[in-house]
């Protein structure tokens, strides 16, 4: 029988009209031999680190594919990757991005669909043998295969991330995974996109097998582990063709009521209501997504297969087209850019590393360094405060081990790096010093010159600010071509982003190297030029002086919050302005209003101090803006706070005071600043300032950063809503020229 | 066999130290006819036999030293409660030392330092593993609540303490043959071991059956007499060991993988079982010996301590002591004329062949320029090995040094080679030297 005749892969793509005979001689991407009647394919993108399914991936598998059935010799396939930390990685993004119309991405949509339809009908068995990241595009190809074994691997990961993207899982995987792994499972999966590890993976039903990766033998553990996943593979294969392996497990107690419950229509339809509502209130409706793939399942499994698959290629092409999905994909990408050291190699590595100040900071930056094996130093003035930033350093990595995802083992050996003192002792092999003490230039002077006295001549002085210039701070240094500015944002575990700070004086050496320490620590990094609050600090504080300012005008804290999450920040300005803590907004709002004049007011900075001075310092205190540490899950305003605001009540002038114009104001504040920072050259492209304002400052990843926000917006619009303010409150709302000069030309974009 | 290529190895200005002769109790599977007794009886059978053995006066030693793994917590100095069982003099000193698989091999290198540094003149070394009875301790909810109710002062303190305990506190804790830094088990470790080196099932099976055939051979031959008989009390005499069973292909090959499943390899039978059982060894400085009468077994030369990962490098050992002590006594592989290996698992002996035979392992782990090389099988455990004789943890280092010095006599070779892998990623290697006959 001919591949044609058994009909089963759906004809390449249109681009592709090679014979079958150049196609085996140009076949770079997908292989197979046959060992014993098992069809082992192995796949490897020989121009990526990792294999991603794109046309050419898919054309030749499909070309491979079809060999293997039309093989009679051929009773079961394995199908695997050669590279060691990635089985497939999901779909190509550039191939979903190069369509210009919904039409086109739906029907790229239903091409995966057609494949692994046929994969999953094959009348051999296929298994697939995964290690490493097995996501997206991915998983919809294992779980269209008969069986998955995975290994044990910490790069092993299943999930669908798509909804990360904006995007939905569309090569049937909404279809599949519910009858899989069950309607509450595969919402979770689908809905939050989180990585899936092998236990769980295997407990869940995703996946039938696992295999332990394997230590040294007689080639490295990364060869040998994919030889003997191969091995097992086909060993099951072969199992499965025999029918001496069987796919369905035997469905426990709680499984069996399970099914029998989600057979249930009322109790499907409640499911759909509960997750349908929980999205809305997480997302406020600003995210298409996760509706859509609610949509998709719910489709699929009340009106079948047809209906299902339709929906989910329909709506996985208006997904593309969202200007939400462009958003996130550019954020994306960014990422990924801001994940590289620009700066080249630096001509040392930092093997040793000190840090000064054990409070919350540099308790943190001592964290994540030593979780990456490089020996820290961690330096207070007293006791109390070292066992404080001791004690934090632990519980950071403890909790790990209680998730599991670190051994008590390793957790010891970690901090087994960390060496906390009082003293200098040792400073003289450091080759980097974070210094992340008191926000006060005189203070940071004593500092850079108690340090001078004692580290090597090669010995990199960072600061961690949020506002002081670093030029100010190297003023006091003997060589400021090693000083340089790495501030980092609270909690420094949990947030990504690191913002770097070069002054002219700084080497370009010394910016390689901290890029390179920081990309150790595993940060999202940009690098912008110096002056005060830089870029982050700089966009945040007029937000807050505007914020400071719907507060005097009898805006309440938990309507200020709604209004702000309500246009996509994750966290409102009311608790923003506690978690930062009021007197470091107050200290930020001064200096920063000293530099910039009134452009940066608005608000009262006397409402700040006054409010630090009754001891309202925010949630590190217990109360800011809110009331912290009661019980309840809701949170309490503080009365107190509200008596000072009625104190500095400001009238609002009801043309500029509509909820929307309340976030236009907030919203259009930080983008001027944004961008007037490219103007100067603070920043260097609208990339790192895209990604800096979403991963530091949380703005609403919806709308991609400030820049992609006036692309999408018009530049013009905003203009026009800033003239509307600046008519009530001055020289605040005063479009920079670069955003002038957008306005003006509908063509500039910031964003290809 | 080859010519040495030194006559002996002996150095200039370094005590000669001998095995005068060693002994052990039989090993028997846990749970059989050891069954009721406690550890340091089984030690006190191995010392009483040694004693009987050499015709020892009990004051000529001058110190004992023991080993053990799993501890009886009653017994924690296990060596001094057996000396003073055994009959030994109250003025001998007596200390446990513990290295998991390698205890009493640690137990008597402590005895040749003693020695080599005049500090001694004869001194016992043995081992014991008692795995019939381990303890198992209450959950530490419940000790620390039963530590506190020693300290609760009212009947009021003690009832509320006493009302605190929960279900969950009842729980107890059993110990495992797992690593406490990776909590992996030592069979899980070996399958991967063997996964990784590409140790077959059939390899393996047929590498257990040969250790059950060649000790069931030694043992109907006579071989193995360093195994004393045992007057268990309220039970009969107890003179063999009991664990030898040469079964056929078939057989092992129908047992499923007991740590790895389904596609494991590591079954119960190619594995060594667990194991009651107690060795002894006399050693003492030649000069010592030859005063008193006796005519000694070997000469213990040098011995090396190795250590890697504990988790995927495990029960490597022998592959990275081997070389290392071949080195320190400037011998080849070739010199060696009997090698005792213990047989933790026929995957990891496999495992430590390959390892041996591969120039790229010893160039990329071992910061080696070649291989070692593997042991030729004829030399190999001949006698039969820990698979199908037994493996009391601490008693094993024992059994394999008495056991090299009775097969160079039997076979009169020159070297023998020792060598062992160990939990905690750890190994051991020593050289012995025939005593002129």
């Amino acid at each position: 029988m001919s591949p044609m005749t058994t009909g089963f892969w759906v004809k390449g793509h249109g681009q592709r009209s090679l014979s079958v005979s150049s196609a085996v001689l140009a076949r770079t991407h997908v292989s197979y031999e046959v060992k014993d009647n098992v069809a082992v394919v192995r796949i490897n993108d020989p121009t990526s680190k990792v294999n991603t399914l794109s046309r050419h991936m898919q054309a030749e598998m499909v070309e491979v594919m079809n060999e293997i059935w039309g093989n009679a010799a051929v009773k079961s396939a394995v199908l695997i990757s050669r590279k060691p930390g990635c089985f497939i990685a999901g779909a190509d993004i550039n191939m979903i991005q190069a369509c210009k119309t919904a039409e086109e991405v739906t029907s790229l949509s239903q091409e995966g669909q057609k494949i692994f339809d046929q994969v999953e009908k094959s009348p051999i068995p296929i298994v697939a043998a995964i290690n490493g990241s097995c996501l997206g595009g991915g998983l919809e190809f294992a779980i269209a295969c008969q069986y998955r074994i995975a290994t044990k691997s910490k790069k092993t990961i299943l999930g669908t991330p798509e909804v990360m993207l904006g995007l939905l899982p569309g090569a049937g995987g909404t279809q599949r995974l519910p009858k899989m792994v069950g309607l509450p499972a595969a919402f979770d999966m689908m809905l939050t996109g989180k990585n899936i590890r092998p236990d769980k993976a295997k407990k869940m039903g995703l996946v039938h097998q696992l295999v332990d990766p394997l230590g040294p033998g007689l080639k490295s553990p990364e060869e040998r582990t994919i030889e003997y996943l191969e091995e097992v593979a086909v060993d099951f294969a072969k199992g499965l063709a025999g029918r001496k392996v069987t796919v369905e497990k035997k469905k426990g107690l709680v499984q069996k009521i399970q099914d029998f419950v989600m057979g249930l229509p009322p109790v499907r339809k409640q499911i759909y209501k509960t997750v349908h509502s929980k999205v809305m209130k997480q997302s406020k409706g600003l995210y298409p997504a996760p509706l859509k793939i609610i949509e998709c399942i719910q489709t699929g499994i009340e009106k079948g297969n047809a209906a299902g698959y339709l929906t989910e290629s329909q709506n996985f092409g208006k997904l593309a087209m969202t200007s939400e999905s462009r958003a996130l994909i550019g954020l994306y990408h960014g990422q990924v850019t801001c994940k590289k050291n620009h700066f080249g190699k630096p001509e040392r590595d930092v093997k040793k590393l000190a840090v000064l100040g054990a409070g919350l900071m540099g308790a943190g930056i001592a964290q994540v360094t030593i979780d990456k094996g490089v020996a820290t130093i961690l330096k207070d003035t007293t006791e109390e405060g070292l066992a404080r930033g001791h004690q934090q350093v632990y519980k950071g990595l403890n909790d790990k081990t209680k998730k599991k995802s670190l051994t008590t083992f390793e957790r010891d050996g970690i901090m087994s790096l960390l060496s906390g003192q009082l003293d200098y002792r040792d400073f003289e092999n450091a080759d980097m010093v974070i210094e992340a003490v008191f926000e006060d230039l005189s203070i940071k002077h004593k500092v850079v010159k108690e340090v001078e006295a004692v580290i090597p001549p090669h010995c990199i002085f960072a600061t961690n600010t949020s506002a002081l210039p670093i030029k100010d701070i190297a003023a006091a240094s003997k060589r400021p071509e090693k000083v340089i500015g790495m501030h980092y944002f609270s909690p420094v575990d949990k947030m990504q982003l690191l913002e770097i700070i070069t002054t002219n004086k700084t080497s370009k050496d010394t910016t390689a190297s901290a890029v390179a320490v920081g990309l150790k620590q595993g940060k999202v990094i940009i690098v912008v030029g110096d002056g005060p609050g830089f870029y982050t600090t700089r966009c945040l504080a007029p937000m807050l002086a505007e914020a400071v300012r719907a507060l005097q005008e009898g805006v309440g804290p938990k309507k200020l919050d709604s209004l702000t999450t309500g246009f996509g920040f994750p966290v409102g300005a009311a608790t923003l302005a506690d978690e930062v803590g009021i007197d470091v907004a107050a200290h930020v709002a001064e200096d920063l209003g000293k530099a910039f004049g009134t452009r940066f007011g608005g608000g009262n900075v006397e409402v700040l101090k006054m409010m630090v001075q009754k001891g309202f310092k925010g949630r590190k205190s217990g109360k800011g803006c809110y009331v912290y540490g009661a019980k309840s899950k809701e949170k309490k305003v503080n009365s107190g706070a509200e008596d000072i605001l009625k104190s500095f009540k400001l009238t609002a002038p009801p043309a500029v005071s509509a909820d929307e114009d309340i976030q236009y104001r907030l919203v259009s504040r930080f983008v001027n600043e944004a961008v007037l920072c490219l103007q100067e050259g603070i920043l260097p492209d609208p990339v790192q300032g895209d990604i800096g304002a979403v991963f530091g400052l949380g703005f609403p990843p919806c709308l991609g950063g400030p820049f992609r926000f006036v692309d999408s917006h018009g530049a013009d619009k905003l203009v026009q809503k800033m003239k509307r303010f600046e008519e009530a409150y001055g020289n605040q709302f005063t479009p920079c020229q670069l955003l002038l000069d957008h306005a003006k030309d509908s063509s500039k974009r910031f964003h290809k | 066999m080859s010519a040495p290529s030194k006559k002996t190895l002996a150095k200039p200005g370094v005590k000669n130290i001998v095995l005068v002769d060693g002994v052990r109790t039989p090993f028997l599977q846990s749970g059989t006819t050891y069954a009721d007794l406690m550890p340091h009886d089984l030690a006190r059978a191995a010392l009483q036999g040694l004693l009987n053995r050499t015709g020892l006066p009990k004051d000529a030693v001058d110190y004992i030293v023991y080993g053990t793994v799993i501890q009886e917590v009653k017994t924690s100095n296990v060596a001094r409660e057996a000396a003073l069982g055994a009959g030994f003099s109250d003025k001998t000193p007596a200390h446990t030392v513990t290295m998991a698989c390698i205890s009493s091999n640690q137990a008597m290198t402590t005895a040749v330092g003693l020695i080599a540094a005049g500090q001694c003149d004869a001194v016992v070394a043995g081992g014991v593993e008692f795995m019939s009875d381990v303890p198992i301790r209450h959950s530490r909810k419940m000790r620390k609540t039963m530590l506190s109710l020693n300290k609760a002062k009212t009947l009021g303190a003690r009832l509320s303490l006493l009302g605190s305990i929960r279900l969950a506190h009842l729980s107890p804790e059993l110990p495992a043959v797992a690593e406490f830094s990776t909590a992996e088990t030592m069979g899980h470790s070996a399958d991967r071991l063997a996964a990784a080196f590409g140790v077959s099932r059939l390899e393996q099976d047929e590498f257990a059956l040969r250790s059950h055939t060649l000790a069931k051979k030694a043992q109907d031959g006579g071989m193995l007499s360093d195994v004393i008989s045992f007057k268990v009390p309220g039970r009969d005499i107890v003179s063999k060991d009991n664990g030898i069973r040469p079964a056929t292909m078939e057989q092992l090959a129908k047992l499923k993988p007991a740590f790895i499943k389904p596609h494991g390899t590591v079954t119960a039978a190619n594995s060594s079982f667990l194991t009651d059982g107690a060795s002894a060894v006399l050693i003492m400085s030649e000069e010592k010996a030859l005063a008193m009468g006796y005519k000694p077994k070997a000469y213990l030369r040098d011995f090396v301590y190795v250590s890697q990962d504990p988790k995927d490098q495990l029960l490597l050992g022998p592959t990275y002591a081997t070389p290392k002590v071949l080195e320190k006594s400037g011998l080849t592989l070739n010199d060696i004329d009997v090698f005792e290996f213990h047989e933790a698992f026929a995957g990891q002996i496999m495992a430590n062949l390959k390892a041996m035979e591969s120039d790229w392992f010893a160039q990329t782990y071992m910061g080696r320029k070649t291989k070692v090389g593997a042991p030729p099988m004829e030399k190999f455990n001949t006698w039969g090995g820990s698979l199908s004789l037994g493996h009391p943890f601490a008693a094993t280092g024992c059994r394999l040094v008495t056991t090299v010095a009775h097969r160079l006599q039997k076979e009169g070779g020159q070297y023998g080679l020792v060598a062992a892998c160990a939990a905690g990623g750890q190994g051991h290697a020593m050289v012995i030297e025939a005593y002129p006959q």
